[in-house]
């Protein structure tokens, strides 16, 4: 049996194997991308990836408000009060108007920043860090409902974008209990002495660090919450309110002292699975969604696990060993991912470098597929892999490349022949000296299809395909056609 | 039937000879049918082979855990007015106060005022609580504890318990329209060996929308799916899932599209509750039905929020009902509205509760014996300040399964439960 993180031989890195690194480290590539990063060498092209701070990053943030959902000021404050004492309703009424008015306001840029990101991740020079951005936010997953400040979901993307690949432990971990969407999305801002909130305690073991079981009791997440008491934020800034802190003896997994919330962490990562689970989180991310603990999985998982505590919880050195591994590359895990809706709209925008059209829809349909960004179904994050997928969903998804290839909006009038088509999808063929224009449909067929699914569909589909073809110029409508009935097929919702 | 669809039997037997190597793409109920080839094709739409005739049962899932002392308020209990000083529901009778009823079992228990609706179906005789509903060693994880529902587990760790029964009780080849549940993912629930349901959003775009470009290609999205037995587990999950899509399309549309029988009241759960109600009018070969609620993970000043939810709750279920009666159908169906726990007795220092354990939970149909049923917890004999149930989910399971569904509940549940005797 080979070594868990063997590296590939530079020599078996071809354009195959650059093409399954861009799909799964960021969302694919064009043609030429993916050339480029063959060309740039096993070595070269993993680091490429990982040192995205060297490249250049061109998305601007258009410049969001920070205080939509500020909290009154002690004015306003003693104004409502003095109205609620007066029962004076014109007063109160007008109150709760201006504050209707501001979630409102805030709701919209909610949607607004969602558009952006999307944006973001189809337009970036820097795959792996937005790639890594979206892992964090399934992984210290938090909704915008209950935080109700789209502030405060712009500063969370923000750690996580800034530290895409950076220090688990004292960044991350550290950082996200100061966090003050966190701290608002499972109520830690009212975990006080007097009345401990275990919320933010339980998930922190259960699914940010040690895993639901793994060495932790009822009494540790009790004892834990404690320790966090008086982690609260004010405004858009995290406070230490000492007040409402127990500052008592508490015993976390048997140790026992005046434990802080830093303390907690520190006690947490001394845990044996506060390496592997992470690792584990992000072997199903990026290797294989439907991994089961098999003693093959876990061998590559553990010694992940051992990168992790040797490089003290920061995670770049664990991908780089990933990504130069054989493990990574074997036949048996490529194209056995299945798109998380994110990953579908944006690598068909990149590798067909398709207009984003409405980003909105875009994200309306993301929605419809099971994944709205800063709005994750709950704490846990996405269930990804074949969790995505029923026969709606399926439909969704095929729906959103015909919208994408055609700009026709799903449920409207039916077709009127193909005329508005405004984007030239034959230069996806064009560029091919070696495909005849019109008299071989089979070819054109054959390579659309390779290049789309990165396999090959048996002979009967294919025939079917080319027949879309026969006849026809290879010209945007024809290269559409075929396009959206090979995006139509299964094989395209794996990665 | 002008819609030509290679996978139809027609189509298959013509090409039967032909197309040998290909009776493995087909879907393995077709397979049947084709085997059966004098049996009508309309016999496909009707009832399925191993299933109860005719009977429904619909699941309306509160995620989040719903606070069940505050729906059925138990104002006999002095306990619950110590523990909850600021978010119990008043004795009936004051103003917001909880809503008596003198249906069997209720005394010293009220509802919600939000939850009339409910309350009206109990006094109609067309709904049964039962009590203390949980299980041993309760989780108190969401992720966990609905994981334990869905699969009838203790460790939560198998197929989903409706999954199973499809599996058992169709010798595997179950009608992939057999369950249907509304909204963007399928609940473990009904995913079994070989069970998997139909789900959607919005019946409208339940179709492939490129067959709009021209006549062609609808024709070619007919075999776009590929041979779902010459590929791995996650490709053939995908191929399968492509077909079952397919071959329920359009029936699924013409069905959900149905006018309301009722007045609904409006809201995510009465949206899907009347689009419940148009299937069933339409006679798709449905069993089990499957819609769920988010929002009930009332940590922090519940009293409005709470509020809000159980009026939608209860208003919904109560249209549904009446929506079913006017079909003449409702004698068909038994719905279970249930959440994956209860909350903690006492309330915590944010007007809220955390998670707890034990919950009622409510069945709803013209079969359901009236009233209340099990035993209330006791307020103050707790387990670290939750409820100790009294009555185990899978009692309840196994009641509908074999006194509804009329099927053996042990091959299901893998045990056997006491059943209850709640339903007639």
């Amino acid at each position: 049996m080979p070594r868990p993180l063997e590296p590939l031989d530079p020599k078996d890195f071809g354009y195959w194997e650059a093409h399954h690194l861009l799909q799964r480290a960021g969302f694919g590539g064009s043609p030429e991308q993916v050339l480029t990063l063959t060309e740039m060498g096993l070595d070269g092209a993993v680091d490429h990836l990982l040192r995205w701070r060297s490249v250049p990053d061109p998305v601007a943030d258009p410049g969001f408000k920070t205080d939509i959902m500020r909290p009154p000021t002690d004015e306003e404050r003693q104004a409502y009060r003095m109205a609620r004492r007066a029962d004076n309703e014109a007063a109160l009424e007008q109150a709760r108007m201006r504050r209707q008015a501001a979630q409102r306001e805030d709701r919209q840029q909610m949607a607004t920043a969602r558009d952006w990101w999307l944006t973001r991740m189809i337009e970036t020079s820097r795959p792996l860090q937005e790639k890594m951005t979206l892992f964090w936010h399934g992984h210290f997953a938090t909704g915008y409902r209950p935080v109700e400040d789209s502030w405060h979901m712009l500063k969370q993307n923000e750690l996580f974008r800034n530290n895409a690949t950076g220090d688990f432990k004292n960044v991350l971990v550290k950082g996200i209990i100061r966090d003050p969407a966190m701290i608002k999305y499972l109520n830690n801002n009212q975990n006080r002495r007097q009345a401990p909130n275990e919320n933010l305690a339980r998930e922190l073991m259960e699914l940010f660090t040690l895993g639901e079981g793994n060495g932790y009791t009822e009494d540790d997440i009790k004892e834990g919450a404690r320790a966090l008491t008086g982690f609260t934020f004010r405004d858009d800034d995290f406070v230490f309110n000492s007040r409402n802190h127990d500052s008592g003896t508490k015993s976390i997994f048997g140790h026992r002292g005046n434990h802080g919330a830093d303390d907690f962490v520190e006690l947490i990562f001394t845990r044996p699975t506060s390496s592997t689970w992470i690792c584990w989180k992000l072997y199903r991310f990026f290797v294989d969604d439907a991994a089961a603990s098999t003693e093959q999985s876990m061998a590559v998982v553990n010694e992940m696990g051992r990168q992790m505590q040797r490089a003290r919880y920061t995670v770049d050195p664990v991908l780089e060993a990933l990504f130069k591994s054989k493990h990574f590359y074997h036949p048996t895990r490529r194209g056995t991912m299945v798109k998380s809706p994110i990953q579908l709209v944006v690598q068909a925008c990149r590798t067909m470098d398709l207009p984003a059209r409405n980003v909105r829809r875009l994200n309306d349909a993301c929605a419809t597929m099971g994944q709205s960004l800063f709005s994750p179904p709950s704490v846990k994050g996405w269930d990804a892999g074949t969790a995505w997928i029923n026969t709606s969903t399926l439909f969704t998804r095929q729906n959103t490349l015909v919208y994408l290839l055609t700009g026709r909006e799903p449920g409207s009038n039916p077709w009127d022949g193909g005329g508005t088509l405004d984007h030239d999808m034959s230069r996806l063929v064009s560029h091919l000296p070696d495909i005849p224009r019109r008299d071989r449909p089979k070819d054109a067929a054959t390579y659309l299809a390779r290049f789309l699914l990165g396999t090959m569909p048996d002979d009967y589909r294919l025939n079917t395909w080319a027949d879309l073809a026969r006849g026809r110029d290879l010209d945007a409508a024809t290269v559409t056609r075929l396009v959206a009935i090979i995006t139509a097929a299964p094989e395209y919702q794996l990665c | 039937m002008t819609e030509h669809n290679p996978w139809s039997r027609r189509d298959f037997i013509q090409r039967g000879t032909v197309f040998a190597s290909m009776a493995s793409t087909v879907p393995v109920f077709l397979q049947q049918t084709a085997a059966g080839a004098a049996t009508p094709l309309g016999a496909l739409t009707s009832s399925i082979p191993g299933m109860a005739q005719d009977r429904i049962f619909v699941v309306v899932q509160l995620g989040g855990g719903n606070d069940g002392l505050n729906t059925i308020v138990p104002h006999g209990m002095d306990e619950y007015y110590r523990k909850r000083p600021s978010i119990s529901i008043s004795k009936p009778g004051t103003t917001d106060g909880a809503l008596a009823s003198g249906v069997r079992g209720a005394e010293g228990l009220g509802f919600n005022p939000a939850f009339s609706g409910f309350k009206s179906l109990m006094d109609d005789g067309r709904a049964a609580v039962i009590q203390g509903v949980g299980y041993p060693n309760p989780n108190r994880s969401h992720f966990s504890s609905m994981d334990i529902w869905h699969s009838g587990n203790p460790n939560g760790r198998s197929e989903g318990w409706l999954g199973r029964y499809f599996d058992n009780t169709c010798n595997g080849t179950p009608d992939p329209q057999a369950a249907v549940a509304i909204g963007s993912t399928s609940p473990l629930a009904l995913i079994g060996r070989q069970t998997r349901a139909v789900s959607f959003e919005k019946p409208e775009l339940y179709r492939w929308t490129g067959e709009d470009i021209d006549n062609d290609m609808k024709q070619a999205y007919r075999g776009v799916t590929g041979d779902p037995n010459k590929a791995d587990d996650t490709l053939a999950f995908l191929r399968r899932t492509a077909m079952d899509a397919q071959i329920s399309s359009s029936k699924v549309r013409q069905a959900a599209s149905l006018a309301p029988l009722a007045s609904f009241p409006g809201g995510n759960l009465s949206d899907q509750l009347r689009m419940v109600a148009a299937m069933i009018r339409a006679d798709l070969p449905t069993r089990v039905y499957y819609v769920t609620l988010g929002g009930f993970d009332t940590h922090a000043n519940q009293a409005g929020q709470h509020a809000r939810l159980l009026q939608q709750v209860g208003d919904s279920l109560k249209a549904f009902s009446d929506d079913l009666k006017a079909q003449g159908n409702d004698g068909r169906v038994l719905t279970m509205v249930f959440s994956e726990f209860g909350r903690r007795v006492a309330q915590n220092g944010s007007g809220g509760t955390d998670h707890g354990t034990a919950a009622p939970l409510y069945l709803i149909g013209p079969m359901v014996k009236p009233g209340f049923f099990g035993r209330h917890p006791s307020l103050t004999d707790l387990d670290s300040g939750d409820l100790k149930y009294t009555t185990d989910f899978r009692q309840v399971y196994a009641s509908v399964l074999e006194d509804w569904l009329k099927t053996d509940s042990a091959a299901v549940l893998h045990n056997r439960f006491q059943k209850l005797n709640v339903i007639a």
